[in-house]
């Protein structure tokens, strides 16, 4: 399954504006950080596990049991601050 | 066509005109309310010379367009308006307005602090400040969160690290 990931704000400064992921079988949100954690570096710290970080799935909010599809669009980034 | 309920955009807007807009026509509005937010020369003990305001392009927009429809399903209001802007502020600039019409007060008045609660933990955007001290992203608040609580919604925002 290949998904597209997207990076905004701090995350986004980090790891860019965004990457594919290419994840074997079903998978959730959960994997697909854990398997972008498991690349080090940068993505390591930037999406480790303790950062306060959200995520949406196709644009909406998710939690991070959601199931993941093919093609779809994954997005990580820190706490809201608009308005 | 209808007038657009939620727009984005780098702009200034005039609240004059958006609120003659919002209740054009339609004589059954008795109450009008609108909330502007500006930006602040300071910031958690810091003087902020100017922001960056980042969006997600697509999500933003149905994000809230989601939440002005649960607004509706919750108040009796007639029309609703947001613009938020995006890119580069400074202090004094404004930053976002919600306007609410309906036929009596209460539900406008509601319906706009329920629309900004929401807004502020649930619509991607990010405010990036520049200060003596360099630029920093400012940090979600979790007043913000417990704001967005008292109409019943977790907004699971500034809340603890997953």
């Amino acid at each position: 399954m290949k998904i597209q990931v997207r990076y905004f704000a701090s995350i986004r400064e980090a790891l860019g504006p965004g990457e594919s992921l290419e994840l074997p079988g079903a998978a959730t949100v959960a994997q697909a950080r854990d398997a972008l954690i498991g690349r080090g570096g940068a993505h390591a710290t930037a999406l480790a596990r303790g950062r306060a970080l959200r995520s949406a799935l196709d644009q909406a909010l998710c939690d991070e049991s959601a199931p993941l599809t093919d093609g779809a669009e994954l997005a990580f980034f820190p706490p809201v601050t608009g308005g | 066509m209808a007038a657009p309920r939620v727009t984005i955009q780098a702009a200034d807007f005039d609240l004059g005109a958006e609120v003659a807009a919002l209740r054009a026509g339609d004589a059954g509005v008795g109450a009008v309310a609108s909330f502007i937010g500006t930006v602040r020369d300071r910031n958690d003990g810091s003087a902020v010379s100017a922001m960056e305001l980042e969006h997600y392009p697509g999500m933003t927009e149905k994000a809230i367009e989601a939440m002005v429809d649960a607004a509706f399903a919750r108040f009796d209001i007639r029309a609703v308006r947001v613009i938020h802007r995006v890119g580069r502020l400074a202090p004094l600039d404004q930053v976002v307005l919600v306007a609410v019409s309906s036929a009596h007060r209460g539900a406008a008045f509601q319906a706009c602090e329920f629309l900004m609660d929401y807004l502020k933990t649930q619509a991607p955007f990010w405010k990036k400040e520049q200060t003596p001290e360099g630029a920093r992203w400012v940090d979600a608040r979790v007043a913000d969160d417990a704001a967005l609580a008292r109409w019943g919604i977790a907004a699971g925002n500034a809340g603890p690290a997953a």
